[in-house]
C-alpha cells in the first residue's frame, strides 16, 4: 500500500461520528460573514446597511489575486458592518445578516439531479470558480483559481484529490464521499479540464474502505481516473506527503507542488467546483464534523457558513460538561478557541471538544536526545535542536537548518516523551525568520 | 464547564514518557539479567542492588541538598544507570567499589552537566572505566559460571574468553556455550542469546533502532574477518568468536544505544557505530586491553556532538547534488 516515506505517527483514529449522515443545520438567527475566509488579501464589501440579500449574493469582491470572493449563505437584511472573532482570536471585519426565511438567488440551480457534462474551455472553468469564490476547504483555504493557474513555464501533469482526511475525529469528507461519490467524480474532471491533465488520483486513506469501494465503482465509468487507497499513517494528508505517496515525487525545499507535475484539491473543494460550475452556487455551505468523546449528538453537518459555531453545537447536544478545549478543526493542527460565539467559515472543517484531563498539557522535561522528534517529522527536520536555536534566537541558524520547511503537523510536540513544545518554539522561529525573509527581498 | 484551555496545537499527545522508555529498557534487560543471576548467583544479585540503589541514592542526595532543585529519581533514569553499571561488572566485586562507582557514575558524569539529556559520557561506562584504571585487579578477576553460585567474594574465578585470547589459546568453551552465556565476563555480556532477545524487544517496541547495534556488531565482524583472513596465525580468533565474547553485544545492544549519548539521526549513527567497532578491535587485537568496547563508546560519546553538527539527517525533497 503507498504512503509517504520519512517520519509519521499513528495517532487514535477515534473516528466517532463517521458514517453519520450529513445533516443540515438549522440556519441562524444572524449569520455572521467574515470578509476574509482565504489566504491573501480580505475582500471588499460591495453591499451597504439595509440591503436585501439572497443566498448566492456576492457581498464582497476579491481584493486582488490570491483572494476570494465573498457570498450570501442566507436571505435577509445587512444589519450591521463590524467586525468578529476569528478561531486564531483576532479581529476581523465582517457583515452582520438578520436571516429572513432563505430565498436563494434564481441562477443556482437547486436540483439534486447529476449534471455530468461540461463544455466550458478551461479559462471558462477557472472564471467560473473565481466568480464562486472557491477555496481550499481543507483548512488551508488557499484561493483554488490562483493553484489552478500555476506561474509561467510551470505545467501541472496530474491532479491529485486529497481525500485522506488524516487528522482523528474527523470525518466531513469521508462523508462527503459516501453521499456524493459521482458529484465529486465529476468535480475532479472539470478540474482535470481547468489544469489541461488527462490523469487524476483520488488519494485515500485505507481506514475508510467503504469510501473507497464506492469510488472506485463510481469511477468506473470516468476517463483517467484513479482511486488510491493510501496506509493510514498522519500526516498522509499533507500535500507533500500525499505526492509523495501518490506519484512518489518529494517538492524540493520552497517550491510549489506544480514543480513536480502536481496539484492538489481537497475532495470538499472538489465538490464545491461541482456544484458551482454545473449548479451555478457560489460556495456557501460546507460540512463540518461536531465531535468529542462527550458530544451527546456527534455527526456531519451541512452548515451555511456564517452561522456562530454555539448554534451548530446546540443542535448537536450542547456543549460538554467536561470540556476543557474546544478546538476549530482536528487535534492536531487545529486552533484551541476561547469561545463559540465565532462564525464557521470556508475553512472550518470540525468543532472538536476534548475532555479536560485530555487537553492539559503535561510539564515539560529536559531533551533526553531519543530523536523521536527527528525519526517521526515528515520533513527530515531537527525539532529538537529547531527549540533550542529558538530559545537562544540563533535565527540565521533556524534558517540554515530549514526551518522554513516545517508544514506545522505536529508531531514533534506529540511524539516527546519529555513533552517539550517543540512545535510552539519552532513556530516562533519561523515567524521570526520569515519576517527577516521578506525584509531581505523587500530591501533588493 | 470549567475554563477553557487554550494553546497552540497539537492538542494530543501520544502519552510517551521518559519512565516508560526506561521501563521498555529495564524490560528488554530482564533476559540478560536472569541470565547473571543465574550463572553468577549471589554476587549478581549483591552488585547489582547495591549499584541500582546507590545511583538512585546518589542522584536524590545531590538534586536534594547540593543542587537544591526538583527531583527525577522517578524517570528511572539513575536505576537504569545502576543496573547498566552492574551489569558490566565481575560479580565478586566488593559493595563499596561499586558504591564508589555508582557515585562517579551519577556524582560525576551525569548531575554535574545538568541531569537527564545533558550528560555527554555514559554514566554507566564512565563508572565502570573508572573501577577499571582506580581497581584494577578487582576489575579483571572474573568468576566462573556457577549455576546460582552462593559465593560471592569468595567465588572462583578464572580468564574470560577473550583474557584467554591474549594470554594463550587453550580452555575456550565452544560456540554454543559462548553464545548462550556459560562463560565468564561481567554479569551482563556473557548471553549473548539474552542480549539478542533484549536487542529484538526494543527493536519491536521501537525503543532503539537497528542502525547502531547493526553497525558496531557488522564492522567488528568485517574487521575481524579481515585481519584473520589475512594472517591467521596472528590473528587467531574469527570473526564469529569476537562477536560472541566480551562486552561486545551488551555494548552495542544497551551501552552504545544510550539515547544521550549517541547522535539523533541515522545516517550519523552508522559513523558512531562504524567507528565504535573499529576501535573495540584495534583494543583488542593490538591493545595490551583483552576488550576495548567500553573505551570505544566513551571516545565515540566525545566524537558525538561533533557527528550531529555535520551529519544531518535527510530533509524532505532533498535533491542530490
Amino acid at each position: 500500500m503507498k504512503r509517504f516515506k520519512m517520519g509519521g505517527v499513528h495517532p487514535k483514529e477515534n473516528k466517532l461520528s463517521a458514517h453519520r449522515q450529513i445533516q443540515e443545520a438549522r440556519l441562524p438567527k444572524q449569520a455572521v460573514i467574515p470578509l476574509g475566509q482565504s489566504l491573501g488579501a480580505p475582500g471588499q464589501l460591495v453591499v451597504a446597511i439595509g440591503d436585501k440579500l439572497k443566498v448566492g449574493q456576492l457581498i464582497a469582491k476579491a481584493g486582488g489575486f490570491v483572494s476570494a470572493n465573498i457570498h450570501s449563505p442566507v436571505s435577509g437584511t445587512v444589519s450591521q458592518l463590524g467586525t468578529t472573532v476569528d478561531a486564531s482570536g483576532y479581529s476581523v471585519p465582517a457583515v452582520y445578516i438578520d436571516v429572513e426565511g432563505d430565498e436563494w438567488i434564481e441562477t443556482i440551480d437547486r436540483t439534486n439531479e447529476i449534471k455530468r457534462e461540461c463544455n466550458l474551455s478551461p479559462e471558462e472553468i477557472i472564471k467560473t470558480i473565481t466568480e464562486a469564490g472557491i477555496v481550499g476547504m481543507g483548512g488551508a483555504t488557499f484561493p483554488t483559481h490562483v493553484k489552478l493557474s500555476p506561474p509561467p513555464g510551470k505545467k501541472a501533469e496530474v491532479l491529485i484529490i486529497n481525500a485522506v482526511e488524516c487528522e482523528p475525529y474527523l470525518t466531513c469528507d469521508h462523508q462527503l464521499m459516501l453521499e456524493k461519490p459521482e458529484e465529486i467524480l465529476v468535480g475532479v474532471t472539470i478540474l482535470m479540464k481547468a489544469a489541461r491533465v488527462t490523469k487524476a488520483y483520488i488519494g485515500i486513506e485505507n481506514n475508510k474502505k467503504d469510501a473507497i469501494e464506492l469510488m472506485k465503482q463510481a469511477a468506473k465509468s470516468f476517463n483517467g481516473i484513479e482511486i488510491v487507497p493510501l496506509r493510514v499513517q498522519y500526516p498522509q494528508g499533507g500535500e507533500k506527503q500525499l505526492i509523495d505517496a501518490v506519484i512518489g515525487r518529494q517538492i524540493p525545499s520552497g517550491a510549489l507542488p506544480v514543480e513536480v507535475g502536481a496539484i492538489v484539491q481537497n475532495v470538499a473543494t472538489t465538490f464545491a467546483v461541482y456544484e458551482a460550475v454545473q449548479k451555478h452556487k457560489p460556495l456557501i455551505d460546507r460540512i463540518v464534523t461536531v465531535t468529542g468523546k462527550s458530544v451527546k449528538s456527534h455527526g456531519n453537518y451541512l452548515v451555511r457558513l456564517g452561522t456562530p459555531m454555539s448554534a451548530v453545537v446546540e443542535q448537536a447536544g450542547g456543549v460538554p460538561e467536561d470540556t476543557g478545549k474546544i478546538v476549530a478543526g482536528g487535534p492536531m493542527m487545529g486552533k484551541a478557541l476561547k469561545t463559540l460565539e465565532i462564525p464557521v467559515v470556508k475553512g472550518t472543517a470540525g468543532i472538536l471538544f476534548i475532555p479536560t484531563f485530555e487537553a492539559a498539557r503535561k510539564n515539560m522535561n529536559n531533551c533526553i536526545r531519543c530523536a523521536k522528534c527527528v525519526v517521526d517529522c515528515p520533513m527530515g527536520l531537527e525539532p529538537f535542536l529547531l527549540m533550542s536555536q529558538s530559545e537562544r534566537s540563533m535565527w540565521t541558524e533556524m534558517e540554515n537548518d530549514k526551518v522554513m520547511d516545517c508544514i506545522e503537523c505536529g508531531i514533534c510536540s506529540y511524539t516527546c516523551p519529555s513533552n517539550r513544545p517543540l512545535l510552539d518554539y519552532i513556530r516562533l522561529g519561523k515567524t521570526t525568520v520569515g519576517k527577516i525573509i521578506r525584509n531581505k527581498q523587500a530591501k533588493k | 464547564m470549567a475554563k477553557l484551555i487554550i494553546s497552540p496545537s497539537p492538542h494530543v499527545h501520544s502519552g510517551d514518557s521518559i519512565s516508560n522508555k526506561m521501563i521498555g529498557v529495564f524490560i528488554a534487560l530482564i533476559p540478560a539479567y536472569a541470565v547473571g543471576l543465574y550463572f553468577f548467583g549471589l554476587g549478581a544479585l549483591i552488585i547489582s542492588i547495591t549499584a541500582m540503589l546507590s545511583c538512585v541514592a546518589f542522584e536524590y542526595l545531590i538534586q536534594k541538598f547540593l543542587l537544591k532543585g526538583s527531583l527525577t529519581i522517578f524517570d528511572g533514569s539513575a536505576l537504569l544507570t545502576g543496573l547498566l553499571l552492574a551489569m558490566n561488572l565481575p560479580t565478586n566485586i566488593p559493595v563499596w567499589m561499586v558504591v564508589a562507582g555508582s557515585l562517579v557514575a551519577i556524582g560525576i558524569a551525569k548531575m554535574p552537566f545538568g541531569g537527564v539529556g545533558n550528560n555527554p559520557f555514559n554514566p554507566a561506562l564512565v563508572g565502570r572505566v573508572f573501577m577499571l584504571i582506580s581497581f584494577p585487579a578487582a576489575m579483571t578477576t572474573w568468576p566462573v559460571p556457577v549455576p546460582l553460585n552462593m559465593h560471592y567474594l569468595d567465588a572462583v574465578t578464572a580468564a574470560t574468553p577473550l583474557a584467554i585470547l591474549k594470554g594463550q589459546f587453550s580452555n575456550i568453551p565452544d560456540i554454543w556455550n559462548l553464545f548462550i552465556g556459560h562463560k565468564g565476563g561481567s554479569m551482563g555480556e556473557v548471553s549473548v542469546l539474552a542480549l539478542l532477545i533484549g536487542m529484538v524487544y526494543m527493536l519491536i517496541r521501537k525503543i532503539i533502532s537497528w542502525h547502531i547495534p547493526v553497525s558496531i556488531i557488522v564492522t567488528v565482524f568485517v574487521f575481524t574477518a579481515i585481519l584473520h583472513w589475512a594472517n591467521p596465525n596472528a590473528f587467531i580468533a574469527t570473526p564469529l568468536f569476537h562477536l560472541l565474547t566480551g562486552g561486545l553485544m551488551l555494548g552495542a545492544v544497551f551501552m552504545a544505544t544510550d539515547y544521550v549519548t549517541s547522535p539523533m539521526n541515522p545516517r550519523g549513527m552508522l559513523i558512531y557505530g562504524v567507528g565504535i567497532g573499529i576501535i573495540t578491535v584495534v583494543i583488542r587485537v593490538f591493545g595490551s586491553y583483552p576488550e576495548g568496547i567500553s573505551f570505544a563508546i566513551l571516545i565515540l560519546n566525545g566524537v558525538t556532538p561533533l557527528i550531529n553538527k555535520f551529519v544531518k539527517p535527510k530533509r524532505f525533497g532533498e535533491v542530490k547534488k
